[in-house]
């Protein structure tokens, strides 16, 4: 089997994409799913940086640095808001929160 | 401007004893009632100039309000509007006075409800810009819902949330119908104006008209109430305080009739004798179902409630019968109803403050303890029931003989329905005033502020059974005009 | 003098009476409940007098304008004619006399003032009836009376069935009133008016001999006159009508009220006459109540219902007259009739009250040495009713109607034979009350005798009773005709087609005989009672006959299954009203759509995640697969 490099790159994008999704979707630990969370964004900074070197150009990699700038940020609002969390609920299971129910 | 006089009045009024009730209590009931009295007198005065109404208008008024959308304050009285006015006046008078000792809670927000809900009633009856009898109607709408659900019995809220989806949802109806006609006839025309004048002679397609009509017709049919709409009515009248019972009966269901007979025939001729039949019919079922419900009911105000149902199912049949003796009814009718039907929820409400139910099972043998409010009520009852000599048979005959010209099965069928009638209204007296007196009620008989309300409607009763006159002369014109 | 005071008087006397309440003395009330009657009365003579002297002209009165739109126009119009003199003549004498009679009767009352005040507007509404120039005031009229004794029926009103009573009779009358509207609404389509002269005199015009449209409306105002007359299908009333005081019994029966079917058919006779259908109709309900209701009235025990019934018969033979086009007989009869069953209602009343308010005959019995006097005025009444031949007024009115029933162009055997059966049966019944009260052992002792308040009218009418009938004597018996005479005007005489005198002594002496053998078999049946006929009268069977005729052929039990029950189930049923629940269908449908969406609303993250996932599938399924279109 011989593949082509760029489709390699997207197949391991994808793949890491799914694991993630799949991973927020089973994980009840709020901290295992924003873990996740960031294994999807990363396959999807994956994605872009195989697209940038697939066409030759430097906007894939720059669109990369966004999405780690924004994990860094989103990391830590979600970090704060699992530590205030796990003060009111003394439990980490994000299914324990489901206050906001209909 | 007399016109607008008459509606500032009200409007003053209303905020005047609003904020004087804080302060006085009674001083703000005397502001609504002296509001009301001074525009009972004014627009009586305007009666006794003109009693038989020599051209159809009487008074106009116009001045701009939204010139760019062709929308003007533009108010109007003939003969119609004037009757339905000093109808507005009087039972409102009289619906202050039924609240004299019956609400103390915010009595000064009640009294602005009050007079607010009448000066929308007056609007309704005296405006010739559809804008504007839109934004009248919508007003009616508002104080009314605080009317049933702040001073209202044991299930006001429900009562008073079914009365606003109920009247709001025929209204945008209209709403819809009133703007079709804006358009259709600024296409036809080029002029974009909502003057009822205008409006009249507005070139229409058959389709186009029928389905603008039935929009009209279903809000005013929801007013009315005609059946299958009438639900809301029962529980909003059994809910309402006695005031905003009369107010109700009395005049908010007059303007659902008021616009049919204003609005609907007027501006679309074509389409109402082509829904005549089938109009009259809900008529008819109205007349005969309501009065079969009425007859079932054990809750006094209920039964009341359903009368009206029956009695406005006269109106309905009356008004698409399309000649002058039917149109005169529906007018009579109008008038009488208000009167007769506005005395009883006046004599329940005055029974309900005595001995605290409403349930006839519960109550007979009463006129011993009572006469004086029995001998009333008998003769409401009697009106109810269509006996000559009292207003509504005036006006019940007029409608049947003027639609035996229309339609004569329909017909037989309605005046089948004064036997219905007499069941349900005769009821009334067996359930209420007959029998042994069970219970040991601490039961006063009307006392002097009672006493006068109570004659006045007789002698009105009485008045419009015996001589007519003054009434069917004043609508002549108006009937000759519609009916051309 | 004015026609309109001799309504308006009572109408003001009932206003003084209702707004007096118990404020005025009890012998002030009686002077201005029976003064308003005698003044109407005498102005009533007056105006009859003047119509007689301008050799029957018609006095009309306007009023004023009542109602009034387009082409139709209305007014108070008060016409005094020959016809209306009549009624109104015996309406506001025997009204009088009842009113005399009731200060008596109602001595001990608590409601004296508003059971006068009822009386005198019932006298009102009847005057108005009977003197309106156009159909409306009649109606008017005609449910004004039906109000009126709706209230003094239910007068007693603390007992339900009282109220039940009188409820019937308005709505049993209603029904009848609402076919009469029907006619009214035709009159008015066709004729274009409603006043009466104007009705008539166009409608000759109109309608030839037969018209459909006619006959319709001769049937339809015919279906009015048997509401208000009791007759068959709406008798069933009146019975019930008893639960009234006395007075108020002798007032429906005697001077208003049933008498107004009458009245109204004789008023609008040219649409009879022209509708041959409307008068065979008229005419055999006339016959066939005559008959039914004299079976019923011989199995009676309550005194009161017996006479009630023998209404109901009498006034079948005015129907039967009417129906004959015999249309002064029928008003004869209504003059004798009024006066003889004042005067038995009225001594019935008195002993009910002197037997403590016993009603039932079979507690009754052996009176006649007790109370005399009214032994003798019941006997007049009694006679009279029977028609005894030659000295009571009864005789000359009846016979009148059975001979013309024969001979008139519209008569016909059938109707001979029932006429006649009705003979016997009013001896029958008539004189079965009589022996049970009058004669045998006395079974409730008297308490007290009526005062002279009660005994002068009853004098007065018992000699009325007697002598009215001389006005009107058959070709046989020296040919007076003065109401006949009196009534040309207005009503036009009988076509005769048998005019024989043979035939007419015939039929005079068969009903006489007949009148007899009927008081002679009650004779046998209430104080011989030979073995045979009781054994025979307990049989099953006859017992059940019996119980069906004593509860008027079971009509109020047919009704009541197949109009009242009905009704009464579908509103209880429907009570909570079917079209709401429409309503509150669509408010459940909206809660329960709400409750269906608000479930996805989990606040569960995970299932917000899933919700996502799978719309951003649904999505990019979606455009790749626009893509590879």
């Amino acid at each position: 089997m011989n593949l082509h490099p760029t489709t390699t790159g997207l197949l391991l994008a994808g793949i890491l994409f799914v694991l993630g999704l799949i991973s927020v979707l089973i994980r009840r630990n709020i901290i295992f799913m924003l873990l996740s969370v960031e294994i999807m964004l990363n396959a999807a900074g994956l994605a872009f940086v195989v697209a940038s070197s697939h066409w030759g150009k430097a906007d894939g990699q720059v669109m990369f640095m966004f999405i780690l700038a924004m994990a860094a940020a989103e990391v830590s609002v979600g970090l704060a808001l699992i530590l205030q969390l796990y003060h009111q609920f003394k439990t980490l299971d994000s299914d324990q929160a489901s206050k906001m129910h209909g | 401007m007399i016109l607008l006089i008459l509606l500032l009045i009200l409007l003053g009024g209303a905020f005047l004893s609003w904020v004087t009730a804080a302060k006085n209590r009674e001083l703000s009931r005397w502001i609504a009632l002296v509001c009301l009295l001074a525009n009972l007198v004014i627009t009586i005065g305007i009666w006794a100039q003109h009693p038989a109404a020599g051209d159809q208008w009487i008074a106009t008024y116009k001045a701009k309000w939204v010139p760019h959308f062709g929308i003007s304050l533009y108010l109007a009285m003939d003969g119609l509007s004037l009757l339905m006015l000093v109808l507005t006046f009087f039972l409102g008078a009289l619906a202050v006075l039924i609240s004299w000792k019956e609400i103390n809670m915010r009595s000064g927000f009640f009294h602005f409800n009050l007079l607010f809900v009448l000066c929308g009633i007056t609007g309704v009856f005296l405006t010739m810009d559809l804008f504007l009898f839109y934004f009248f109607w919508e007003m009616m709408l508002i104080p009314m819902y605080f009317l049933i659900g702040i001073w209202g019995h044991e299930r006001r809220e429900y009562a008073a949330n079914k009365f606003f989806i109920f009247t709001q949802a025929g209204g945008l109806l209209m709403l819809l119908s009133i703007l079709g006609l804006y358009f259709v006839h600024a296409a036809a025309t080029g002029v974009y104006t909502f003057s009822y004048f205008d409006l009249l002679q507005t070139p229409m397609q058959q389709g186009v008209a029928r389905w603008l009509m039935l929009g009209f017709l279903i809000a005013f049919l929801v007013k009315l109430p005609a059946v299958p709409f009438h639900t809301w009515l029962p529980d909003a009248h059994t809910e309402a305080p006695t005031a905003g019972s009369v107010v109700l009966a009395g005049l908010l269901l007059k303007t659902g009739a008021y616009g049919i007979l204003r609005f609907v025939l007027p501006i679309f001729p074509e389409a109402s004798s082509f829904f005549a039949p089938w109009i009259m019919l809900l008529g008819v079922a109205g007349i005969l179902y309501g009065g079969m419900l009425a007859y079932a009911q054990t809750d006094l105000k209920r039964l009341i409630a359903y009368t009206s149902v029956a009695h406005m199912g006269f109106v309905l049949v009356g008004a698409f019968a399309f000649n002058e003796v039917a149109y005169q009814g529906v007018v009579m009718q109008m008038i009488a109803h208000g009167v007769s039907t506005g005395a009883l929820f006046i004599i329940a409400g005055t029974l309900y403050e005595r001995i605290h139910t409403r349930n006839i099972d519960d109550m007979g043998g009463l006129w011993t303890r009572v006469p004086v409010m029995g001998s009333a009520a008998l003769i409401f009852v009697m009106a109810s029931l269509g006996l000559p000599g009292l207003g509504n048979f005036v006006a019940e005959f007029m409608i049947l003989l003027g639609s035996w010209q229309a339609n004569r099965l329909l017909t037989i069928l309605a005046t089948i329905g004064l036997v219905v009638a007499t069941a349900y209204s005769l009821r009334i007296m067996q359930k209420v005033f007959f029998g042994q007196c069970e219970r040991q009620y601490p039961l006063p008989d009307l006392n002097k502020r009672e006493l006068v309300i109570i004659t006045a409607l007789v002698i009105v009763i009485i008045w419009l059974g015996v001589y007519p006159k003054p009434v069917l002369n004043t609508t002549q014109k108006t009937a000759y005009y519609v009916l051309r | 003098m004015s026609p309109a005071l001799i309504p308006a008087i009572p109408f003001l006397s009932a206003c003084i009476l209702m707004l007096g309440w118990n404020r005025i003395g009890r012998a002030a009330v009686s002077v201005i409940g029976c003064g308003s009657i005698a003044i109407a009365a005498i102005i009533a003579v007056l105006v009859a007098v003047n119509v007689a002297g301008t050799g029957m002209q018609p006095v009309v009165q306007h009023v004023w304008n009542w109602m009034h739109a387009g082409d139709f126009q209305v007014g108070i119009d008060l016409r005094m004619d020959a016809l209306s003199v009549v009624f109104v003549l015996v309406i506001t004498i025997v009204g009088f006399l009842i009113h005399v009679y009731a200060t008596g009767y109602m001595a001990d009352d608590e409601d004296y003032s508003r059971f006068f005040a009822c009386m005198n507007l019932f006298v009102g509404a009847m005057l108005v009836l009977v003197m309106a120039d156009n159909l409306v005031l009649l109606y008017f009229g005609w449910e004004g009376v039906g109000l009126c004794s709706y209230l003094l029926i239910g007068f007693w009103y603390k007992d339900p069935a009282n109220g039940y009573a009188a409820r019937k009779a308005f709505i049993v009358t209603r029904v009848g009133d609402t076919a009469m509207a029907v006619a009214l609404f035709l009159l008015f389509q066709y004729t274009g008016t409603l006043n009466i002269p104007g009705v008539l005199q166009t409608g000759a015009q109109l309608w030839h001999s037969g018209d459909p449209v006619v006959t319709m409306i001769a049937l339809l105002l015919l279906g009015g006159a048997v509401g208000k007359s009791a007759q068959l299908p709406l008798q069933t009333w009146l019975p019930d009508a008893m639960a009234g005081p006395t007075p108020v019994s002798a007032l429906i029966h005697a001077a208003t009220m049933v008498t107004a079917g009458v009245y109204l058919i004789a008023r609008m006779h040219t649409l009879f006459a022209a509708s041959p259908v409307a008068m065979s109709t008229t005419a055999v309900i006339g016959g066939i109540t005559l008959v039914l209701a004299g079976v019923s009235a011989l199995v009676q025990t309550d005194i009161k219902r017996v006479l009630a019934y023998s209404t109901i018969s009498q006034i079948g033979y005015m129907f039967l007259a009417l129906g004959c086009g015999a249309w002064s007989a029928a008003i004869f009869h209504f003059v004798t009739h009024a006066f003889f069953k004042a005067l038995l209602f009225m001594s019935a009343g008195a002993i009910i009250v002197a037997l403590h308010h016993e009603q039932d005959m079979f507690k009754m019995g052996g009176l006649k040495k007790s109370l005399p006097a009214i032994y003798w005025v019941f006997l007049i009444g009694a006679a009279s009713l029977a028609a005894i031949p030659f000295v009571t007024a009864g005789f000359y009115s009846k016979d009148q109607i059975i001979w013309l029933s024969w001979s008139a162009a519209e008569g016909s055997t059938g109707y001979w034979l029932a006429a006649l059966l009705g003979a016997l049966l009013t001896g029958m019944y008539t004189f079965r009350m009589f022996w049970l009260v009058f004669y045998g052992e006395e079974k409730t002792h008297v308490h007290h005798k009526p005062g002279a308040n009660m005994m002068a009218p009853l004098y007065i009418l018992a000699v009325l009773s007697t002598v009215a009938g001389f006005m009107e004597l058959p070709h046989t018996l020296g040919h007076v005709t003065l109401v006949s005479n009196w009534l040309q005007p207005v009503l036009p005489a009988v076509r005769l087609v048998q005019e024989s005198a043979v035939l007419e002594w015939t039929s005079q002496a068969l009903s006489a005989l007949l009148a007899f053998c009927g008081i002679g078999l009650s004779w046998i049946w209430v104080m011989r009672r030979p073995r045979g006929m009781v054994d025979f009268l307990e049989m099953p069977a006859i017992q059940w006959l019996r119980g069906c005729w004593a509860r008027g052929w079971d009509f109020d039990e047919i009704y009541d299954v197949l109009l009242v029950r009905p009704f009464v189930y579908l509103s209880k049923v429907n009570r909570r009203d079917v079209i709401d629940s429409i309503y509150a269908g669509m408010a459940s449908f909206a809660e329960l759509s709400h409750n269906i969406i608000a479930r996805t609303q989990s606040g569960l993250l995970r299932w917000y995640i899933m919700g996502v996932v799978l719309g951003a599938v649904v999505i990019l399924s979606v455009l790749i697969w626009r893509i590879y279109e």
